[in-house]
């Protein structure tokens, strides 16, 4: 029990964060069309590749010469980078798409 | 620069994340929308490489390094993808953000006090992060192979319920195990990772066609929870609220698809479509009439209104374009031409509508499900393109059905209903549409594309 206590009292802030956080996410999106499935699933695809900051926090503090470290958190940030640059690209090709016939 | 500073500039990238998926949710402002929340981690990624950080070594180069070749792959991967491709590319970048909460989990074990236990806040979640991150990559690995059509969809594994059932008590055992050890030994991380891994892989290859779409927006949402856990991890709110914001409309979106197929998430997680259940239609002695293309192109030609069903066929035929030629040609003899999009058509939520959006066919002319019933008896012609189990009439009236209960297209309420469609081959649900066989049906066999464009030819010639 102790240390479930501790981690509460350490982390309250954080945590009142993630639960509202959570409603926010639910709200955000209600209510959407079926023809923004797609695109706002990309979208939100490629807000999810914000886990590329941990792994740049993990690079930074890691040793200058502890290759291993260093190897795992650049495929990390690669792989994020891609999830990242490539969600927005994609959505944006397919939104223009939406946008072109309503004129 | 102050590290409060630096944590301010996080609060507003989480504001531009929160207005930009906001946008995204209605048609005039989804554009910017995606570029507002594209600003908003450009900025937090320049944050997150000059928050100051006390003994940091920084090694620029290797991010540097690591943010130029993820953004070109990440850029030429979008240009290039087709859109009919759109499911696979989004699964297979999903996949990616999974990967990288695993390894900053493989990293953070790694570099672990060693004397020290796992009975703590931040060893418990870089344990989750571990798991989810795993799952979330193999996962969407397998789902990218299922769409891609590298796995078949009746590739099934012996007992999966059972299989997944016995994995994940064991995951979450051996979880247990290597928190309660007195300091970490990495070889039960590794463990536990092989295990998570293979669990992402049992989990995905069971479920299949019809139910992809659900898949796809859970694995979504997975990999939000993902860049969550890792953000706990390294106390990074930006991350915490950014993954969550897409952990939970994952999961919104995830709920949506389960309602439009009337079943429940733990229902396609753990079910597939079973071998058919009891539903025992002895199709054997029943024939099918087969359409000419020259009637049916009169037919079109002198209808009032005709309505297109696209579905997964359409996709892969890559007939939008020729269905779009199709649909001009009958306007322009005075035929009124309109779609009926069902939910979960195609492989992705909204697969159908971006599709359609590419040919250009204008938004207007989509209807979805309950409008497209309502208009259908006042339809001449419906044409069936490529989709199966979105108009199986079992639906309705075979009880022993699993897809008895799903809201679908009545198509039959139509005059007539015409079946584009490869060979006579169940849909991904497996199971005899008896639709194929009613009074008003007349089947086209063939690629979609081929037939649509045959269907042109004669329609013009008529």
């Amino acid at each position: 029990m102790e240390p479930v206590i501790q981690f509460i009292t350490e982390n309250l802030t954080m945590i009142y964060i993630l639960t509202l956080a959570i409603f926010l996410g639910m709200e955000v999106i209600s209510n959407v069309p079926a023809v923004l499935h797609t695109p706002l699933m990309s979208g939100a695809n490629a807000v999810s590749g914000v886990v590329v900051i941990g792994a740049i926090i993990l690079i930074r503090q890691a040793a200058a010469d502890d290759y291993l470290v260093l190897s795992l958190g650049f495929l990390g940030i690669v792989l994020a980078m891609t999830n990242v640059v490539g969600g927005y690209t994609v959505t944006d090709r397919m939104l223009y798409m939406f946008r072109k016939k309503k004129k | 620069m102050e590290s409060s500073v630096s944590d301010f500039i996080y609060l507003a990238c989480i504001v531009l994340f929160i207005v930009g998926l906001k946008k995204l949710s209605h048609p005039d402002t989804a554009r910017n929308g995606n570029l507002v929340a594209a600003t908003g981690m450009g900025i937090a990624i320049l944050v997150a490489i000059f928050y100051p950080m006390e003994g940091a070594t920084n090694n620029y180069t290797w991010i540097a390094g690591g943010l130029v070749l993820g953004s070109a792959g990440g850029y030429i991967a979008a240009k290039k993808v087709q859109m009919t491709a759109m499911p696979e590319m989004v699964s297979l970048f999903n996949g990616l953000g999974g990967a990288c909460a695993m390894l900053i989990s493989i990293v953070e074990f790694y570099n672990y006090p060693a004397q020290q236990d796992l009975l703590n806040g931040q060893a418990i979640t870089t344990l989750f992060a571990l798991f989810v991150g795993s799952i979330t990559f193999t996962g969407s690995l397998i789902a990218f192979g299922k769409l891609q059509g590298f796995l078949r969809d009746s590739l099934v594994l012996p007992f999966p319920t059972v299989v997944n059932m016995v994995l994940l008590l064991v995951i979450v055992g051996s979880g247990v195990y290597i928190t309660l050890l007195p300091q970490l030994n990495f070889n039960f991380i590794i463990i536990l990772l092989i295990l998570s891994l293979v669990y992402g892989v049992t989990f995905v290859t069971p479920i299949g066609g019809g139910d992809m779409p659900v898949v796809i927006s859970l694995l979504n949402s997975f990999s939000g929870i993902g860049a969550t856990l890792a953000g706990l991890i390294y106390n990074n709110q930006v991350m915490v609220v950014g993954g969550i914001i897409v952990g939970a409309s994952g999961t919104i979106l995830t709920i949506l698809m389960c309602k439009a197929m009337n079943r429940s998430l733990f229902n396609v997680i753990i079910g597939g479509f079973g071998g058919g259940g009891s539903s025992a239609v002895d199709s054997g002695e029943q024939v099918v009439k087969e359409a000419t293309y020259a009637d049916l192109a009169i037919q079109l030609k002198y209808s009032q209104k005709v309505i297109i069903v696209p579905g997964y066929g359409l996709a892969v035929a890559q007939a939008q374009h020729a269905c779009h030629e199709l649909e001009e040609l009958m306007e322009k003899e005075g035929v009124t031409v309109k779609y009926a999009i069902h939910p979960v058509a195609g492989r992705m939520p909204g697969h159908m509508n971006v599709l359609l959006a590419e040919a250009d066919v204008p938004y207007p002319k989509l209807l979805d499900l309950e409008d497209a019933n309502k208009e259908f008896p006042s339809t001449d012609v419906i044409l069936v393109i490529g989709a199966n189990d979105v108009v199986n009439p079992a639906a309705n009236d075979d009880p022993g059905s699993p897809i008895y209960g799903m809201p679908i297209l009545e198509v039959e309420l139509a005059k007539n209903v015409i079946v584009l469609k490869r060979s006579m081959s169940a849909g991904y649900a497996g199971i005899e549409n008896q639709l194929f066989f009613g009074e008003k049906t007349r089947m086209l066999f063939g690629d979609a594309k081929k037939s649509l464009n045959k269907l042109i030819e004669e329609t013009s010639a008529a």
